[in-house]
């Protein structure tokens, strides 16, 4: 495809990896890498023996552990049988189809969508597939990520392809420069906020823009991550040379004069200048402040210096009735202030080595609240080893904070690490449904790990500039 | 008890063709129900989904202790209801299949909302669960109709694109690509891409990455 003729990466990456048009009239697409994790691949494994099939290209496929991991005791076997189960099955799994995997003692173990770009495994102009919703994380590197079901892991596991419906096009241009404190999360829920969680329906999410273009992959990522929660299946950034930097001398990327080419390929996949798009939203970065959750879906968001809003002026005033249900607060309350019970550092969204960082940097010398139960969870073993070489689990820990070992964690709670009863939990996860964080009273309120470091300190909502 | 799910009439019957589902409906009010509340993650740590049916709605349904509370799932009018009815942008959230796996395993066939999170609904098709739309106003009145009559059968029919009860017929919305799918049983989608096998290999001799861009 010639460049400069108008297409988005999303129409080269659909086009060069078009198999055939289905019956049904669905694209049946090549998937060119498929990550596993231990949740959402048991029955589609046991379909794939139920129907007698292999796997078509186990040498693309790659799995984890992440979901049910314990963060602090993982000694086998695991305490929680149930959890412990499932880690047997994943490990059957990939021994009797030949899969590579990074199992709870391996030093590439983390959590799926931080190890397979830390790996150099996702790169640009590639379709990825997971059995995961924030598989769009990978967007970050201009690949086509898809978050798929059980079934569909099945598909992708005995064809690599997926039977799936063309999405349009939507860029989202971010103009201008962020103020100090503010972080990529704070972009991606001031973009939630504006158009909605069911708004990106129908859409691919292209970022772009001065402010997405000066940040670096690992903000790309949190930014790509939170794509689903806006609605939009994939999201993406566009490669460029901080894309090219981040991945070369990585274990999955080609070296030397393959690189060369690899990097030639990878530029060729960039959306056109003079691409079409089905829509187009402009955000002015200088705008957006530091953002915190108050209701129950990422939508549900106000700049830190805001008050909670009356719900007949908003979109959805039933939704919101019903989050001022479950968080027992008010319209018109400051949302700087509310105390909290948890602090919660980690997820795919915010749980690699800047985000620790970022953190740490506020919480340099203080101590955490009394009554505060704080946690760090590295994204990766990768992650918590960096971490440790630069000193910051000491900083974390004279703080207060517990140090943890990589998984998912609370942000989903399938592991011991949950919340009790009613606690608040100021969490730099990607969720704050009703329940989600493992107590169905609980109640999560999101921001940058920045922000949670210093709601942790303060044991309060606080603006993170405070402590700059 | 569940809804009828009507096979193709005539000669060649085949059993994954779903043209038309028939049953007692079940009302979900309520935008952006997503799928934690769906299934709660904690009772996704089973190996199959046999016992996903005991969980939907779970933490609105059940107390601590185990007692029930009032929601529609618990609602004897609409016991053995095999349609049931949402509001926007249902199943947000995870692409945890548990969600439509728990929903049909405690007996719905179809789902009516407004709209439907593009995972969700993807998975819905991939296990031959029609979610078709409707406009605000038409929800409304099925769910009140429903909430009055809960023993009405309603009847969703993919030929005619039609939902149909005593009072009246209205028109359904759904992708015309769900919809073929449904209808021809080929929503089951791996024998279809198991035949491209030949194409497979085509498609990715194009793809520079599939030799780590050697020679």
């Amino acid at each position: 495809m010639a460049r400069n003729s108008g297409y988005t990466l999303y129409d080269k990456i659909w086009e060069s990896h078009t198999v055939d048009t289905l019956p049904t009239g669905q694209t049946q697409l090549f998937i060119g890498l498929h990550l596993v994790h231990e949740v959402t691949s048991p029955q589609a494994f046991d379909m794939l023996r139920e129907k007698g099939l292999k796997i078509a290209f186990p040498e693309r496929t790659f799995a984890t552990v992440d979901h049910i991991v314990p963060t602090d005791m993982r000694s086998r076997p695991l305490l929680d049988e149930q959890a412990e189960e499932m880690m047997r099955a994943l490990e059957n799994n990939v021994r009797q189809f030949d899969i590579e995997y990074f199992g709870l003692d391996n030093e590439r173990q983390g959590i799926v969508h931080v190890i397979g770009p830390q790996l150099g495994l996702t790169q640009p102009g590639m379709t990825l597939a997971c059995g995961d919703s924030h598989t769009s994380t990978h967007g970050a590197f201009g690949t086509l990520a898809f978050g798929i079901g059980t079934t569909q892991i099945r598909d992708v596991l005995a064809t690599q392809t997926l039977a799936l419906d063309k999405l349009k096009v939507r860029k989202i241009h971010v103009q201008g420069n962020l103020a100090e404190g503010v972080f990529a999360k704070d972009v991606i829920l001031s973009i939630i906020r504006r158009l909605g969680v069911g708004g990106g329906k129908g859409f691919a999410y292209e970022y772009g823009g001065s402010v997405v273009e000066k940040m670096t992959m690992e903000e790309r990522m949190t930014l790509c991550n939170m794509s689903i929660e806006g609605g939009a299946l994939v999201g993406y950034v566009n490669p460029d040379q901080t894309t090219f930097a981040f991945l070369e001398g990585r274990p999955f990327v080609p070296k030397g004069r393959n690189f060369e080419r690899a990097v030639t390929y990878w530029s060729s996949v960039a959306s056109d200048p003079n691409a079409r798009y089905d829509d187009v939203v402009e955000i002015e970065g200088s705008q957006i402040e530091p953002t915190v959750t108050w209701g129950i879906n990422p939508g549900q968001a106000i700049g830190v210096s805001e008050a909670l809003p009356d719900p007949e002026t908003l979109a959805d005033p039933e939704t919101a009735k019903r989050a001022y249900d479950h968080m027992g607060w008010q319209p018109g309350m400051s949302v700087a202030g509310i105390s909290i019970d948890v602090a919660f550092i980690g997820s795919c969204t915010n749980s690699r080595i800047s985000d620790l960082r970022a953190a740490a940097r506020v919480v340099k010398g203080k101590r955490v609240s009394p009554g505060v139960r704080a946690l760090v969870v590295p994204g990766s073993a990768e992650v918590k080893a960096q971490a440790e070489k630069e000193g910051l689990d000491r900083i974390f820990a004279d703080a207060g904070f517990e140090w943890r070992s990589a998984g998912c964690s609370m942000c989903l709670a399938m592991n011991p690490d949950r919340l009790k009863d009613r606690e608040i939990c100021a969490s730099s996860s990607n969720r704050n449904f009703i329940g989600r964080q493992g107590s169905p009273g609980g109640r999560t309120i999101l921001m940058s790990p920045a922000m949670v470091a210093a709601a942790a300190l303060s044991g309060k909502i606080v603006d993170v500039r405070e402590y700059f | 008890m569940s809804g009828n799910i009507s096979k193709n009439a005539g000669g060649h019957v085949d059993s994954r063709q779903i043209k038309q589902i028939s049953g007692k409906a079940i009302p979900a009010r309520g935008n952006n129900i997503d799928t934690d509340r769906i299934i709660p993650a904690r009772y996704m740590k089973e190996i199959t989904f046999s016992r996903m049916g005991e969980f939907p709605f779970y933490d609105e349904r059940f107390d601590s202790n185990g007692n029930q509370k009032p929601h529609p799932f618990n609602d004897p009018r609409y016991r053995g209801a095999s349609i049931l009815l949402v509001n926007q942008n249902f199943g947000c959230g995870s692409s945890r299949e548990h969600a439509p796996q728990a929903l049909y395993r405690f007996g719905i066939h179809a789902i009516i909302g407004e709209s439907f999170a593009a995972i969700f609904a993807g998975n819905c098709v991939m296990m031959g669960i029609p979610t078709v739309t409707v406009a605000a106003g038409v929800m409304e009145q099925l769910m009140k109709d429903v909430e009055t009559h809960p023993e009405t059968s309603l009847t969703l029919n993919l030929a005619t694109k039609t939902i149909s009860n005593p009072s009246g017929q209205v028109a359904l919305d759904i992708p015309e690509t769900a919809r073929k799918a449904l209808m021809e049983g080929f929503w089951d989608s791996t024998s279809l891409l198991l035949a491209n096998s030949d194409k497979v290999k085509t498609a990715l001799s194009r793809l520079p990455y599939m030799t780590g861009f050697g020679d």
